[in-house]
């Protein structure tokens, strides 16, 4: 258990005195800031915001229709903690880690029930617990004792919770045990558990944050190419509506090669997570082969769920994140969208009255973006493992105006940036990333690591594909204004060789089963043989060979195949050899 | 039941009343005015000694000395399938001069949220014969596909085809199969499952419409018999604003009922919101809350989830609930909060084009900014055609080069254009001509539409078509046509 209870007294309950939505205040209720109470008569899960003289403000996690005063006010004197211990992946949870699955079976309807509170992690099942240390080790918080086999694909690893006082190893044995039952005892009396408490709004501690060197790999070839994120790196997907916010960060659940994946849904839409929890079962993970889910914790509050609950989920996802952090994992975290978490906010705070800031928002929404954020990098956790927390976080800017408050703060913390841009999403050019608005840090650093596992010239072949975007850019303008035929011979090949980095590199169709997971190398070779394409048309055009003519040959137009072609090695090879020959027949 | 007679303040919308025993959170209220008339209204907020009340029916001819009663339970709707064929106003109570309503259960209108885990990821195709929705932008079973539009445009009538012809194709063979509980009473409606696929059953929520347009769509109701399958509510534009925000509650209410209790497949279409959310912002500021964005509540972008969310479908539950709000962007502009919240709620959106209804193309759909999000696992083989991703994909693109040309075209002119080029021109013009200028009456198959689509891509030479698998090419594409451009503009 967590300290939370450690100091626990006993505490008065109150009687409400207001409802108004989500925000109810009571008096004569002895709470701590951000307690946990139980609201009116059906016992509303909420949690203390406010205390103003003998008034608590309370924000209710669920809706508070017909909820009157006079009905009582219960105290649980703890904190919003999370259950922490084996069975969270593979599940689907809601705001406050009430596993929906559950809630369906104890409501008996398909529509969310008020008053029913469960277990963020089953406390029945039972789990085989491998112990890796023996009786008479010394143990400090943090410590790995045992090992569960969880899922499929992941091994829990049981451990000395983080304010644990430590000492040395009493008794530890194998065996079936639920989360509940102790599993090993220390000298100090100190009974240990596979379930852990954590306070959401904290930070679980570590003891050192470290640079990330080792990228995200993401599958897609515009992230993975030329804005890479870092594992324990963050980014930040901004666009307006039907952009593709959604399917690109499903791209990065789906595909990206972190260990664990927790995605919290936060006030989107309900056919959105049920499109994941139908699909990620039945999809493999491309590194191990085994079942997405296994790897996968779902977070579902969408957008008609309680708003209250919206406000908290971001911190559940990123407390569940923390604890595999813990164990030695990558974890990436995608949080789709904060900006729905600052409408909670902000929604919360106008039912407060509070003075408000930017656009309405409370004046604070700086501060609690910033705080989230960092909660994200790669760390030297306190057992001495080194694990990280990627955070991805999709920004839903009104009008897709990126000036917003949400946008503009979050870009303050982040080091990606891809910017979703309706322009493209209009033409159908998915992913919709602006590559001239977009950015990465984290190139530099993550530089070694490719030209160590992809290619020594990596960075090269990158940076030319990025001057002929830029170059094409600077043409399209000119293009606009007399058309292309006006255009010099190397420039109109230069608007060709740039078409085809955009519709056979950039693009990518999610929805097709080949081209939906692009690795590294292959995103290296289909720019190499777009580069070879340009090279030798380029020398074509040198020896006097016509644009038009350059641009007809057969092969040329084979580029937009690459990405679908299941046999992708010999596919380009023979691609290249054909061009080459090709164009050289030109002249 | 306790009646005060203890108002202490009235202003706008919201009456203020002292009460000595807790009323709850949301209840409803009949206030009894001297001269005998009783209004409805809703508590806003309840405090110790006070509560805030929101009338809907207007505050006029409250005084003091109004009593004031409150029910002690949040507002229901009665639903039965008995609604079916009936008008209602905007709280439910029937217009058409009908019999009572019995009702077989009295649901809550603000309804639960339906638990994600419980959803059944919407995937059945929605025939609607408009060829730039069916084609381009496919709606599916359990969506919420808003039409946005602006003033002055034929969105009313864009929904009333959408009404009277979405079906789903191929469900007949199917229903006599299983026993669907929706159509064994209703015989007409089973009639017409039986003939053309199944129809829906259609809830009509008008929010502050005019009379004439109300006219407009009763008219279209009878006329077509689509009345006996459908209920309507009513909120005028001469009716509370209040109302309103109750209103697509009602009817969402009972088109979950006939949904998930009654199997039916429903078809909600919410008209307008934009007057919706007027009515959400009048009850804002008569509260003095802390404006959002242009004046509108800080919530509501939860509010209108609140509704929006009331869409799709439960597993093992035999009906679903389809949305089509209609909101008229004021100055047409989609970054208004109107639009701009819906967009980001609902799974989609169908642009109205104010330049293409102006030449005269019906229905002016500008297929390149709407968007249907759930299209992509609602077509292709088995449930559309096997041709129709790779087809939509390349007629987006075409369309799209096509209209980038135009801008140029308008400086350069056509000669200095190349040949492919001017191809493209063509394909956007004839794009527009036939496969969106349909005309109102007109239902499409989904086949005549793809057969369309592939007509005007043949006009574009064979390796343009870079979207398109090879092997399908080689099956549709037309070579005869690709000659006939070739000759004429030779």
């Amino acid at each position: 258990m967590s300290q939370a209870t450690d100091t626990e007294t006993v505490r008065e309950d109150g009687i409400i005195d207001s409802v108004s939505g989500p925000v109810v205040t009571a008096t004569d209720l002895d709470a701590r800031m951000n307690d946990v109470v139980y609201v009116g008569d059906e016992g509303l899960m909420g949690e203390v915001i406010e205390i103003e003289g003998n008034l608590t403000t309370i924000q209710v996690y669920e809706e508070t229709s017909g909820v009157g005063p006079g009905e009582p006010v219960e105290n649980t004197g703890e904190p919003l903690t999370v259950d922490l211990g084996p069975g969270m992946l593979d599940s689907i949870y809601d705001g406050v880690q009430r596993p929906l699955d559950v809630l369906e079976s104890k409501m008996g309807t398909p529509f969310l029930d008020r008053g029913v509170d469960a277990p963020g992690i089953d406390l029945e099942a039972t789990w085989e617990f491998t112990p890796t240390v023996s009786e008479g080790d010394e143990l400090e918080a943090g410590d790995v004792i045992g090992e569960v086999p969880e899922t499929e694909s992941i091994t829990h690893r049981v451990m000395v919770p983080p304010d644990s006082e430590g000492g040395a190893v009493d008794s530890i044995e194998a065996g079936e045990f639920t989360v509940e039952e102790t599993v090993a005892t220390l000298d100090t009396g100190e009974e240990i558990r596979m379930r852990q408490e954590w306070p959401v709004r904290e930070a679980r501690p570590a003891v050192d944050k470290e640079t990330p060197t080792v990228p995200l790999v993401s599958g897609q070839r515009i992230q993975d190419g030329l804005f890479p994120l870092a594992k324990g790196g963050t980014a930040a997907i901004p666009g307006p509506f039907g952009s593709g916010k959604t399917v690109t960060q499903q791209q990065l659940a789906k595909w990206s090669d972190a260990d664990i994946v927790v995605y919290v849904g936060c006030g989107e839409r309900g056919n959105e997570m049920t499109e994941v929890i139908e699909d990620f079962p039945e999809l493999e993970d491309p590194q191990t082969g085994k079942p997405l889910m296994s790897r996968t914790c779902l977070i579902a509050n969408t957008s008609n769920m309680p708003v209250a609950a919206r406000e908290s989920c971001i911190y559940t996802g990123i407390t569940l994140a923390e604890y595999f952090r813990d164990m030695g994992y990558d974890v990436a975290l995608m949080a789709d969208s904060t900006s729905r978490w600052a409408e909670a906010m902000r929604e919360i705070s106008s039912r407060l009255e509070e003075m408000p800031g930017e656009e309405g928002y409370p004046a604070y929404l700086a501060a609690s973006l910033s705080e989230f954020y960092e909660r994200a990098g790669k760390f030297e956790n306190i057992n001495g493992t080194e694990g990280s927390i990627s955070v991805i976080g999709a920004v839903s800017p009104p009008g897709g105006d990126f000036s917003e408050p949400v946008t503009q703060n979050t870009l303050r913390i982040v080091k990606t940036f891809w910017a979703l841009d309706s322009d493209l999403a209009e033409k159908r050019h998915f992913p919709s990333i602006n590559w001239n608005e977009s950015y990465s840090l984290y190139r530099d650093q993550l530089d070694p690591w490719y030209r160590e596992n992809v290619a020594e010239d990596y960075p090269e072949v990158r940076q030319w594909a990025i001057d002929v975007l830029d170059e094409e850019d600077e043409l399209q303008e000119i293009v606009q204004l007399v058309g292309k035929d006006a255009l010099p011979e190397d420039q109109q090949l230069t608007l060709e060789v740039a078409r085809y980095l955009r519709e056979a590199w950039l693009q990518q169709n999610a929805f097709h089963d080949t081209d939906t997971f692009c690795s590294p190398e292959k995103t290296y070779r289909m720019l190499q043989a777009i580069r070879t394409f340009s090279d030798e048309a380029f020398s074509a055009l040198d020896a006097g060979v016509p644009v038009e003519e350059i641009s007809s040959i057969d092969a040329a137009p084979q580029l937009n195949r690459m990405g679908v072609a299941e046999e992708w090695e010999e596919f380009i090879g023979d691609l290249e050899d054909d061009m080459e020959s090709q164009l050289r027949e030109l002249y | 039941m306790k009646e005060y007679q203890t108002i202490t303040e009235v202003s706008g919308p919201l009456v203020f009343a002292e009460v000595d025993e807790p009323v709850g959170y949301d209840e409803i209220v009949e206030i009894e005015t001297q001269q005998g008339e009783t209004l409805r209204g809703q508590v806003l907020e309840s405090s110790e000694g006070l509560v805030s009340i929101q009338v809907f029916e207007g505050t006029g001819g409250i005084d003091r000395n109004a009593s004031v009663r409150f029910l002690g339970e949040t507002m229901k709707m009665p639903v039965t399938e008995d609604l079916l064929g009936r008008v209602l106003d905007g709280s439910g109570n029937p217009i058409d001069g009908g019999p009572e309503i019995v009702p077989d259960k009295r649901e809550d209108i603000v309804g639960a949220a339906i638990n994600p885990y419980s959803r059944e990821y919407p995937e059945e195709f929605i025939q609607t014969g408009v060829s730039a929705i069916d084609g381009m932008n496919t709606l599916v079973r359990g969506q919420k596909l808003p039409i946005f539009s602006s003033s002055g445009q034929p969105h009313n009538e864009l929904a009333m085809q959408i009404a009277r012809q979405a079906t789903v194709p191929e469900e007949a063979a199917e229903d006599e199969a299983t026993d669907e509980p929706g159509s064994d009473e209703d015989g007409e409606l089973g009639e017409g499952a039986d003939d053309e696929g199944s129809e829906f059953a259609v809830i009509f929520g008008a929010m502050g419409i005019t009379a004439e347009e109300a006219n407009e769509f009763m008219d279209d109701f009878e006329r077509t018999g689509a009345l006996e399958r459908s209920v309507v509510f009513m909120n005028l534009a001469d009716d509370p604003a209040v109302e309103r925000t109750v209103t697509p509650r009602m009817a969402l209410t009972t088109a979950e009922y006939l949904a998930f209790e009654e199997g039916y497949h429903v078809l909600v279409i919410l008209t307008d919101m934009t007057n919706y959310c007027e009515a959400l912002r009048e009850i804002g500021a008569a509260r003095e809350e802390v404006p959002g964005r242009r004046g509108y509540p800080g919530y509501m972008y939860t509010d209108l989830a609140q509704l929006y969310e009331r869409a799709g479908r439960i597993q093992g539950r035999e009906g679903s609930v389809t949305q089509i709000p209609i909101l008229t962007m004021p100055g047409d502009d989609d970054t208004h909060p109107i639009p701009d919240l819906t967009g980001y709620i609902t799974e989609g959106q169908i642009y109205v084009d104010p330049a293409l209804n102006s030449q005269g193309f019906k229905p002016p759909i500008n297929v390149s900014p709407s968007l249907s999000r759930l299209m992509d696992d609602g077509i292709g083989e088995g449930l559309t055609r096997g041709d129709h991703a790779d087809v939509k994909d390349q007629l987006f693109a075409a369309y799209a080069q096509g209209k980038d040309l135009r801008d140029l075209v308008n400086i350069v002119g056509r000669e200095a254009l190349s040949e492919t080029d001017n191809k493209y021109l063509d394909f956007a013009d004839r794009f527009e001509e036939t496969f969106v200028d349909q005309g109102f009456d007109s239902n499409r198959s989904i086949d005549e539409t793809l057969e369309i689509g592939w007509d005007l891509l043949s006009a574009l030479p064979k390796e343009q078509l870079n979207r398109i698998d090879e092997e399908l090419i080689a099956e549709h594409y037309r070579e005869d046509i690709g000659e006939q451009v070739e000759a004429t503009a030779e």
